[in-house]
């Protein structure tokens, strides 16, 4: 077993938390207040190659391994976690085409993304269907060599500016799962309706709307593996994006407990500073080893698919307790500030509202469990 | 005309470590340290990366050390160099040793230009590229800089700040100088040393970091390049600044002036 970080790993992480320093952290409060998206950051950052990390190298990519891409995302999340969702937003959406997309797919619509800056977004949720996947009801109806596709997408990260989104429709609702399908949606077709920016409580630094599909056309050439091969592309891409997001709680946390340490030493009650009293200690002990066990568990789950192993039930553990570890951690850094914590002035506010959203999106923390207990009572 | 630029990227202490001298005040504690390559030889890089884009050639990164420096050359080579050069040595070492090894390699790469930090930020010698200047007989400009800010359009679209003349061979230099800038011209082969402000070095990007791993190294030794590196400088005795003093309140201005006065002698 070998936990150290190697040369390559560490010169990674280097260039991408300069970047976090020095570029996305500057914006980073300005862009919450407003829920500005910072297109030109996110540019920067494709640019230095800090996006779009594994697309094969046979398709012009980096190739990358897992366990580097979690590194890296967790920097990025340290210095905004709403702009590295919006980064992370790309592997999403690209995912679905690396795992069931044809040699002629991957070269159509990877490529593109190793070439030069674009957006891509991941289209799977709708008003009524969330943890219910199989619940969706955007329809894609066949005529020749078009899908015809009607319905509406919700929550689409990155929505207004993609270049390319990845949608899942149905071609019968009453199958449910079986009748799911994943197709590969260029610019803006006609009938293709983007709802406003939506007013968030953190991560507003992404941007998110609302898809509307009226009798949009798409080509058949681009369902990426079968109709009915949907759900199953779906949730493979989940395996795969799950360290991502584990990452993401795990670089807010770390932005809290470093702001709760330096604001503790500095912070003066009693006659000394408060990181003198065990009641603070215990907090900030709590938030570093939760926040080690979460790295460890998500590095894990990154390691089993550089390893060509399945990582369901691995990189749920690593999402659901990451993503409550990281609620924690970030109630305590506001708890450990006290008024000042609860005031915009501060950092770490921002960082609570932030973290929330990891509890909810890609598979919601009750989601992650339901996942984990049928992994481990399956067969059983 | 295409050119060849010579940079170095020596390994230094990250400024953002906390460095303690150990107790017998031999030197500093190494435990729990991290390296990085020296900030003035990162500019020295940019600015050889700018000229190349602009006029073509290869810019070649030397390091003298152990194998704890294959990092920092790597992190040049991932900016983007061509090739580095090694120049292995373990031991202690001075200035004189660096830029004898230095003067060497420039004897055999045989650059058009010699860019490095005008000093490093471990020992603040800013010595090398004026002895590798002499020893090899080309002529110098220190203390490389430019009339517009980091902030500038010039900066932004990466205009390397070091003119090459339209003879082709020779430069244009602006200097840094108390008061203000003075501007240089120098024939070529010529080394230039770098100042804070002659460039803000771009970040190594990660497809720049996955090539640089197929980017040659090039292994030297001082024994092979004739130089003697025992040091002619030794350090005696370390010590840490004094640890600052906490401050005291007055009860009035006129105490402030008093103390301001007779205590600091400021006034």
């Amino acid at each position: 077993m070998h936990f150290g970080l190697s040369d390559d790993e560490k010169a990674l992480q280097d260039t991408a938390r300069k970047f976090a320093r020095d570029v996305m952290r500057p914006k980073a409060a300005h862009c919450d207040e407003t829920s500005t998206f910072p297109k030109e950051i996110i540019q920067q950052a494709s640019e230095l190659g800090l996006m779009n990390l594994t697309i094969p190298a046979e398709f012009g990519g980096m190739e990358l391994p897992h366990v580097a891409q979690a590194i890296v995302t967790e920097e990025l999340a340290w210095g905004c976690s709403g702009m590295c969702t919006s980064m992370i937003s790309n592997d999403l959406a690209l995912l679905p085409i690396e795992i069931g997309g044809s040699k002629e797919q991957k070269e159509k619509f990877l490529r593109p993304f190793t070439t030069g800056f674009r957006l891509a977004s991941f289209g799977l949720t709708e008003p009524g269907a969330g943890s219910d996947v199989a619940g969706l009801r955007c329809t894609a109806r066949r005529e020749g060599d078009f899908y015809v596709v009607n319905g509406q997408k919700q929550w689409i990260t990155n929505g207004e500016y993609a270049d390319q989104y990845t949608l899942f429709c149905t071609s019968d609702p009453a199958k449910r799962h079986k009748g799911i399908m994943c197709l590969v949606v260029e610019g803006r077709p006609q009938g293709l309706t983007v709802g406003k920016h939506e007013n968030k409580m953190g991560q507003r630094a992404s941007n998110t709307v609302t898809l509307t599909f009226e009798d949009v056309k798409v080509p058949v050439a681009n369902r990426i593996g079968q109709e009915g091969e949907g759900f199953m592309i779906a949730m493979a891409t989940l395996d795969n994006s799950r360290p991502l997001t584990a990452m993401v709680a795990i670089g807010i946390a770390r932005a809290a407990m470093e702001h709760a340490i330096d604001y503790s030493k500095q912070r003066t009650q009693f006659g000394k500073p408060i990181a003198d009293f065990q009641a603070i200690q215990f907090m900030i002990a709590d938030m570093a080893s939760d926040i080690e066990a979460s790295r460890l568990l998500t590095y894990k789950s990154a390691w089993l698919l550089d390893d060509g192993q399945r990582n369901t039930l691995v990189s749920s553990y690593a999402k659901r307790f990451s993503a409550d570890m990281g609620m924690k951690a970030t109630t305590d850094a506001v708890q450990i500030f006290g008024g000042y914590g609860y005031s915009r002035e501060y950092p770490v506010e921002k960082l609570m509202r932030d973290s929330k959203l990891i509890q909810i999106y890609e598979g919601t923390s009750q989601v992650q469990r339901l996942v984990i207990a049928r992994e481990l009572l399956k067969g059983t | 005309m295409p050119l060849k630029i010579l940079v170095t990227a020596k390994r230094v202490e990250d400024s953002e470590s906390k460095i303690k001298v150990n107790p017998a005040g031999t030197g500093i504690v190494g435990e729990g340290l991290k390296y990085k390559i020296n900030p003035f030889d990162e500019i020295g890089v940019e600015e050889a990366l700018r000229l190349v884009a602009k006029h073509g050639g290869e810019v070649v990164v030397v390091s003298v050390g152990s194998k704890d420096v294959h990092e920092q050359l790597r992190h040049a080579l991932a900016m983007g160099a061509t090739r580095a050069v090694w120049v292995n040595h373990a031991g202690p070492m001075d200035q004189l040793g660096i830029a004898a090894c230095l003067q060497k390699v420039c004897e055999k790469e045989k650059p058009d230009l010699a860019i490095l930090g005008k000093q490093a930020i471990d020992d603040d010698q800013n010595q090398v590229g004026q002895y590798m200047a002499e020893w090899l007989g080309w002529s110098q400009a220190t203390f490389a800089s430019k009339e517009e800010s980091l902030e500038s359009e010039a900066e932004k679209s990466k205009t390397p700040a070091i003119k090459l003349n339209a003879d082709g061979k020779s430069i244009t230099v602006i200097r840094e100088v108390d008061g203000g800038l003075q501007t240089v011209e120098s024939p070529l082969p010529c080394v230039a040393t770098t100042e804070l402000r002659l460039n803000q070095p771009r970040y190594a990007s990660l497809p720049g970091i996955m090539k640089a791993k197929s980017k040659p190294i090039e292994e030297l030794t001082p024994a092979a390049l004739g130089v003697d590196m025992a040091p002619k400088l030794t350090v005696t005795k370390m010590v840490p600044p004094p640890a600052r003093k906490a401050g005291i309140k007055v009860p009035d201005v006129a105490t402030l002036i008093e103390k301001l006065k007779n205590e600091a002698k400021a006034l």
